[in-house]
């Protein structure tokens, strides 16, 4: 007989194990078997993140990791704008090309290294993209993410237009990092340090608060706080975020240019979230470094690539609609048994 | 009760479209009252309170509270001044567990910075203070109800969920919409002595209300409104004496009679 047939005298029953029901909101540990439960997938990801560089054959792949921690940063913020804050976001080429462009042009015209101009382009960045969306907060759904879609395209017409900032042939000469190593583990750190930041604000209080502005925007104004001023708080993370990815990619390409506003760095991350698992924030992160190398392995294939790609999102859609993380997460906190009906 | 008048509306007009909703209403509110809004379906009620609270904007009028001008403030300024609401059609959380509902409201300025519920010290843990809300509004503290997600609670302690969400920010005011509607007989029976003890604690009411007879047995004054306009006010016993009111209100007084016994 099959060994995983439900027949009339027994079905399987999935429990959740106790220390996740105690581990929410409570933090109750009694026994070392229950610290690894929780440790080790966490320790497992960051050795995992960590020793990446260290396993990657050539320079070429050494890049690329380099590249998928810029759009993790990316999905991290379109994850959490999108489900933790209810705002759907399609501007992730609009922060990456404020960043990058900040990034290029405090090195170019002021001589900062990018020990400077990363953490100003992050934070310039941000404020910028969070005041050009602030006429914006108001919608929601789509309408909010039709609007940051527009704000790169606009933005690249208008460096090509006028031709101002270098136009279509970008910043040229912007300063490298000093080595390989820094540059890879630096954005390592930073994508490690922004998943548990995120971890922890959106298990804040504030974090509440963005999940009702989520849920229900009224109730939240009838509770005396402004949906407004705490969607421009969420904005200004996930563009920080943008923005930081996008300043690095200016000194790893030595170059900043309109490219910078592709709408890769719009749609990447979100297929990234729909692969990883939405509202997990770590999902969308391992899902960056699936897709990426994924579509960078299959430029075997030449022109039929992107056929391919499009099958493998497709099928994951179909049969895994939920993301791995959902799947992987649920699975990890029950226990399955056979019990006699 | 002190006469001296916490809530003036004067002269609120509202139109939607070619449709006049609300036609200058004026009231007062006396400080430690329970008023009454009744009327039929559409009279403008529920209108009446997006007004005051600032949910929509009204096209003319005012409205005071103690004397301040709250006219067309957004609702989350105005919330911070004591003036709260409930949803006629519930507002929780869903995705979240019902004392969690409780810690946005407890994040408002207001709540932070009148610091803890009641009694001083800071607002050091929302959770238990939550709870301490919730518990004062009739959800069993020894039970796994506060802990159950908002999604799975029943209509009764949602309508609570609505009233406890305006305690967290310590009101003065509460404008009620229909906190009695979609319960049964028996949880009406246990809302009526909690809407007794919130006005005991100094809490002024405002309830639009349909059940009359619960309604008449809490409320100080009731007020009337048809079709946007106001048609009378005074006590409860008055009211319905009107001969306007039966006419237009109810239609028949057989009717009239029925709801008033029912």
């Amino acid at each position: 007989m099959d060994k995983n047939r439900v027949t009339p005298e027994r079905r399987k029953e999935r429990l959740d194990r106790g220390i996740k029901v105690r581990t929410e909101g409570i933090y109750a540990i009694a026994s070392w078997e229950e610290i690894s439960y929780l440790v080790l997938p966490r320790l497992l990801l960051i050795v995992g993140l960590l020793l990446l560089p260290l396993l990657m054959p050539s320079l070429y792949w050494k890049r690329v990791i380099s590249i998928v921690s810029i759009y993790a940063l990316l999905a991290l913020g379109f994850d959490f704008l999108a489900h933790f804050v209810g705002l759907v976001s399609l501007g992730g080429a609009f922060f990456v090309g404020t960043g990058g462009y900040i990034a290029a042009i405090l090195n170019k015209a002021f001589g900062l290294s990018p020990t400077f101009t990363i953490p100003m382009a992050t934070l310039a960045g941000a404020a910028i993209c969070t005041l050009l969306l602030l006429p914006a907060l108001p919608l929601r759904g789509v309408y909010f993410a039709i609007v940051t879609l527009m704000y790169p395209l606009v933005l690249a017409r208008i460096i090509e237009a006028l031709n101002i900032l270098g136009g279509t042939d970008g910043i040229l000469g912007v300063a490298g990092f000093p080595s390989r190593w820094i540059e890879q583990y630096l954005i390592l750190l930073i994508i490690i340090l922004a998943l548990f930041g995120l971890r922890r604000l959106v298990n804040e209080d504030i974090g509440l608060v963005f999940r009702g502005v989520k849920d229900n925007d009224q109730a939240v104004r009838a509770s005396g706080l402004s949906i407004t001023f705490y969607k421009a708080i969420a904005v200004f993370i996930a563009s920080g975020l943008g923005s930081l990815g996008g300043a690095y990619l200016s000194h790893i390409y030595m170059w900043s240019g309109i490219s910078q506003f592709a709408l890769d760095f719009s749609i990447i991350p979100i297929a990234a979230t729909v692969i990883g698992g939405g509202g997990t924030l770590v999902g969308p992160l391992l899902g960056c470094f699936i897709l990426v190398p994924v579509s960078e392995l299959l430029r075997a294939f030449g022109t039929l690539r992107i056929v391919f790609y499009s099958l493998i999102l497709m099928l994951f859609i179909m049969f895994r609609s939920e993301g791995i993380m959902v799947y992987a997460q649920r699975k990890y906190h029950q226990f399955e048994r056979w019990v006699k009906v | 009760m002190s006469q001296e008048p916490i809530l003036q509306v004067n002269k609120v007009c509202k139109s939607f479209g070619g449709v006049q909703a609300l036609s200058n209403v004026s009231f007062e509110v006396s400080q430690g009252e329970v008023f009454g809004i009744i009327g039929p379906n559409g009279s403008g009620k529920t209108t009446l309170i997006n007004c005051i609270t600032g949910f929509i904007r009204m096209d003319s009028g005012r409205v005071l509270y103690r004397g301040r001008e709250i006219t067309n403030k957004p609702p989350n300024r105005i919330a911070n001044l004591g003036v709260t609401r409930t949803f006629q059609i519930m507002r929780p959380y869903y995705s979240l567990p019902a004392y969690k509902n409780l810690i946005i409201p407890l994040f408002s300025p207001r709540a932070r910075q009148s610091g803890g519920w009641r009694g001083g010290g800071k607002l050091g843990d929302r959770a238990t203070v939550s709870i301490d809300i919730l518990e004062e509004i009739g959800f069993e503290r020894d039970s796994f109800v506060p802990y159950k997600l908002a999604s799975s609670l029943p209509t009764g302690y949602l309508k609570r969920l609505e009233l406890a969400r305006c305690l967290a920010l310590r009101p003065d005011i509460i404008l009620c919409d229909e906190v009695f509607s979609g319960l049964s007989m028996s949880e009406i029976a246990s809302m009526v002595p909690l809407i007794e003890k919130l006005q005991m604690d100094g809490i002024t009411l405002v309830m639009i209300e349909h059940r009359l007879r619960e309604l008449f047995r809490v409320a100080n004054r009731v007020m009337v409104l048809n079709f946007g306009e106001k048609l009378t006010e005074g006590v409860p016993e008055e009211v319905m004496q009107d001969e306007k009111v039966k006419e237009a209100y109810l239609g028949s007084e057989k009717l009239l009679d029925y709801m008033f016994e029912a």
